[in-house]
């Protein structure tokens, strides 16, 4: 322990600094968000003292739902992203702070001079809960299952440039189309759980080497675990028995919570946050993520395809009034491209694109449109999405510029609405890696490219970054990529939202994981209950 | 449904006159069957008619034209909507009603399970809710105008005009967060036993109790307030007969219709209106089983979830209309 990490340890213990004072604080030193991140968990594990096993921990998930499903392929809900954690690893994981590639079930890897081939150790000794050992067979089959043609598997996309998957004696051999440096981090995706047969047999069974057995699942309502005492890890399931229960409604959550029936939940609505935590017994747990809300223009549509109108509606967008008012604070201000400093190699020093109503008018009168501008919106596209939309109708009125709302349906949005009409209101979830980020929303041929962000420099860039493995010269072309989207694309990113979750002040260890939410859906095996 | 007119023998009076009940209830079940084959046909064209099929809404945002086709393939969905339509039909009536598309579970044994809890909770809130409102309906009457009848006046109002979920807030914040007395969430599933079941749907069966009583209550006295200004019971009155003879002999047969055809409304709200109480109170119920199915458009499921609930609305409405009549002496000896 080194002595500012004591020092910051007793601040925790004796003043209940919480993260967001300290993050605030360390990053206005000059620290970087990974570094600060780390850093203050380290301390907090400090604080929590060492981990207690036992206990029967609860719960209270939003996000299920009846036509839910134990497949891991088809897992698409915040509640069975979280489900599958407990019983199943995959490969590599991602480190909580850094978000580079750890070890899993997969032991070291290495990579061909091009990164087009990657050969992968597998663990020795690790047992599925049947008792199956887990053999080199298990794992390229599980692959086979993803990548197959006519898979449903939600991780088809992220696998498309994988030309073969084989067994070499005891090892995994992944052959590329093209040199990929992230390749390890793709496997992290929490649809590739590694299933004895690959889950050819029975894809439902819910048998993994994960550290929890599944005893009990009743879709939409309700899953039981116990421990796996033959767990290969012995860092994690720290509970006897978990319980997960769903719960959409937001108030019932806080209830659960507020009364003691359950020691975790998530999805707090920033707009109630704040009373919650006058509850005694109660913390909220905020973690900056990767995920962001978004206003997306069509940059091949009319009036979009002008470059000048698009820098108006950029410039009319008041940032942080967004963060304040939509996300009550629990967010950051976004710059109009898809990546914020959690990410790996993040291009410091681009400037912040401000409210500016003149610099707004002037690109307006140059982009010669006249009259209104429509755009579409609904609550599904995030949580306060007509409210934002409404906000920056006002802002941008200021710029002398008229934003028509048209308020759609949620049911069927993302069919008809999103990617379909030229500006409308969306969201999107971090991805591992900016490559990935850039490869699924802004390469020409993408089937998500919401923007219709259609440039062949910037195609050919991505491409050469990709397997590009000097890390500073990627840096660069990171750089670039991002003033490309940032000041021609059709992307407007007012803000990169928090995940805010709360707990009982009982639960211990929880990791700050900017992977995804809830712990990067790993809550469970993480943390431990006091007392 | 030819079975009345079958009767050739002249001599006899049709069968209409001699079992007038039997050929009545016949002749609704044979109006059932109607009503529930137009409403699968309703609920097919209407799920069809949303926006987005069920490849595209299961998939959500992150659907892929590969991903899409798959599903589409898998399950016939580029059929003609007749040719779809028809092959469900035609295993429904042979009692199969397939697999969930999204799960892959079959909806019977699932639909047992989510029926069985909504049953349980509306037989559990309509055993109170129905004595209780009757009751109070009576009370109301015999002082009627005077103390109890406005109290008992003012706070069915109250219940009839908060929410349901507003109700279900305000019960969960003090029986459980303020003073941990009543268990939340109502959560129930296998292994449970009837005690624990019984105390995890003590909040839900209570805000259905209110939801309903007001509304049974208002009806039972406004019904017997009613038959007991009309002129026959005053007749019967200045004839001479007590005041308890009057009400059961003359008044209590003419109100019950009223006061039943309410009862059942209310009950078949409590099994297929309650989707709210249940997302409040996070129990596994049947609407939220539909909504669910619904919100993905997995027809097999929608399907089964529609026709259950019709067939309670007219099983219940059935039985209401045969209670008025039996009851009802001028119905049951039609002219």
């Amino acid at each position: 322990m080194t002595d500012p990490l004591k020092h910051l340890t007793g601040r925790i213990i004796s003043h209940g600094l919480n993260r967001r004072e300290f993050m605030a604080s360390s990053m206005a030193a000059g620290m970087t968000l990974a570094a600060a991140s780390s850093l203050y968990s380290k301390a907090a594990k400090a604080a929590d003292g060492e981990p207690k096993r036992g206990g029967h921990l609860k719960l209270g998930l939003e996000g299920g739902s009846a036509t839910d499903i134990l497949d891991p392929a088809k897992s698409q809900s915040q509640f069975t992203f979280a489900l599958n954690r407990n019983w199943g690893d995959t490969l590599v994981e991602s480190h909580p702070h850094d978000g580079t590639a750890v070890p899993s079930l997969a032991e070291s890897w290495e990579s061909s001079a091009d990164a087009s081939t990657w050969t992968f150790k597998i663990r020795k000794g690790v047992q599925f809960h049947n008792g199956k050992e887990l053999t080199i067979d298990d794992v390229v089959k599980t692959l086979h299952r993803h990548t197959d043609e006519k898979s449903e598997s939600g991780a088809l996309g992220i696998l498309k440039s994988i030309t073969e998957i084989k067994a070499d004696g005891e090892d995994l051999v992944i052959s590329l189309t093209e040199g990929n440096a992230d390749l390890p981090l793709l496997l992290t995706d929490y649809h590739l759980v590694i299933q004895p047969d690959g889950g050819t047999e029975n894809p439902n069974a819910g048998i993994g080497t994960g550290p929890y057995k599944l005893k009990s699942y009743d879709a939409g309502v309700r899953a039981t675990f116990e421990k796996n005492e033959n767990d290969w890890r012995s860092d994690r399931g720290y509970v006897d028995s978990v319980e997960m229960i769903v719960m959409n409604d937001a108030t019932a959550r806080v209830a659960a919570l507020s009364s003691g029936q359950v020691h975790y939940i998530n999805r707090v609505d920033p707009k109630t946050v704040n009373l919650l935590k006058r509850a005694p017994m109660v913390e909220i747990l905020q973690t900056s993520g990767r995920g962001h809300y978004v206003f997306i223009m069509h940059c091949d549509t009319p009036p979009f395809d002008n470059n000048d109108l698009r820098l108006a509606l950029k410039y009319a967008m008041d940032r942080e009034t967004m963060v304040q008012k939509i996300l009550s604070g629990y967010g950051k201000v976004g710059n109009d491209f898809p990546i914020n400093e959690t990410y790996a190699l993040f291009p410091e020093g681009i400037e912040q694109r401000t409210y500016d109503p003149d610099k707004a008018k002037f690109h307006y009168k140059k982009s010669g449109h006249d009259g209104s501008v429509l755009l579409r919106t609904s609550d599904v596209a995030f949580p306060g999405a007509v409210d934002a939309a409404v906000l920056y109708q006002q802002t941008a009125k200021k710029a002398g510029i008229d934003i028509e709302i048209k308020r759609e349906p949620g049911d069927g949005y993302w069919s008809n609405v999103w990617n379909v009409k030229p500006f409308s209101t969306s969201y999107w979830g971090g991805r591992p890696t900016q490559d990935q980020m850039y490869s699924t929303a802004y390469l020409s041929s993408a089937d998500w490219n919401d923007t219709r962000f259609k440039r062949k420099d910037f195609d050919k860039l991505l491409l050469t970054a990709r397997a590009e493995l000097d890390q500073a010269k990627r840096k660069e072309m990171y750089r670039d990529m991002a003033l490309m989207v940032r000041n021609e694309g059709g992307l407007i990113l007012p803000m990169f939202n928090d995940f805010v979750n709360a707990s009982n002040k009982k639960l211990k260890g929880y990791v700050h994981d900017i992977g995804n939410d809830m712990s990067n859906g790993y809550v469970a095996s993480r943390v431990w209950i006091e007392g | 449904m030819n079975t009345v007119m079958e009767d050739g023998e002249p001599r006899r009076r049709p069968l209409k006159q001699r079992y007038p009940l039997t050929v009545l209830i016949l002749q609704r079940l044979g109006l059932s069957a109607g009503l529930l084959l137009a409403v699968s046909i309703l609920i097919f064209g209407g799920v069809e008619a949303l926006p987005g099929d069920f490849a595209q809404t299961y998939l959500g945002q992150s659907a892929t034209p590969q991903a899409v086709a798959n599903i589409r393939a898998q399950l016939g969905l580029e059929r003609p909507i007749t040719t779809r339509y028809f092959e469900w039909l035609g295993n429904a009536v042979q009692g199969d009603f397939g697999k969930s598309w999204a799960s892959g579970n079959s909806v019977s044994e699932q639909i047992g399970k989510r029926l069985g809890n909504s049953l349980f909770l509306a037989f559990c809130a309509a055993i109170i809710s129905v004595p209780l409102a009757v009751g109070l309906g009576m009370l109301a009457v015999h002082f009627r105008n005077r103390i109890p009848d406005r109290i008992i006046n003012i706070i069915s109002l109250a219940a009839i005009s908060l929410p349901e979920f507003f109700i279900g807030y305000l019960l969960i914040l003090f029986f459980s967060v303020k003073f941990g007395v009543a268990s939340f969430p109502a959560t129930v599933y296998d292994g449970m036993s009837f005690g624990e079941r019984l105390s995890a749907i003590a909040l839900p069966t209570a805000t259905l109790v209110l939801v309903v009583l007001a509304h049974m209550m208002r009806m039972t006295r406004a019904a017997i307030i009613s038959v007991m200004s009309s002129a026959y019971m005053e007749t019967a009155e200045l004839k001479g007969l007590g005041a308890f003879k009057t009400i059961i002999k003359h008044a209590a047969p003419n109100a019950i219709a009223p006061i039943v055809n309410v009862v059942a409304l209310n009950l078949a709200y409590l099994v297929v209106g309650v989707v709210v109480v249940e997302v409040v109170f996070v129990y596994p119920g049947m609407g939220q089983y539909m909504v669910d199915a619904v919100t993905v458009r997995d027809m097999p499921v929608v399907q089964a979830c529609g026709l259950i609930f019709a067939a309670v609305y007219i099983l219940l409405n059935m039985v209401a209309d045969l209670i008025a009549i039996v009851a009802n002496p001028k119905l049951r000896h039609p002219r």
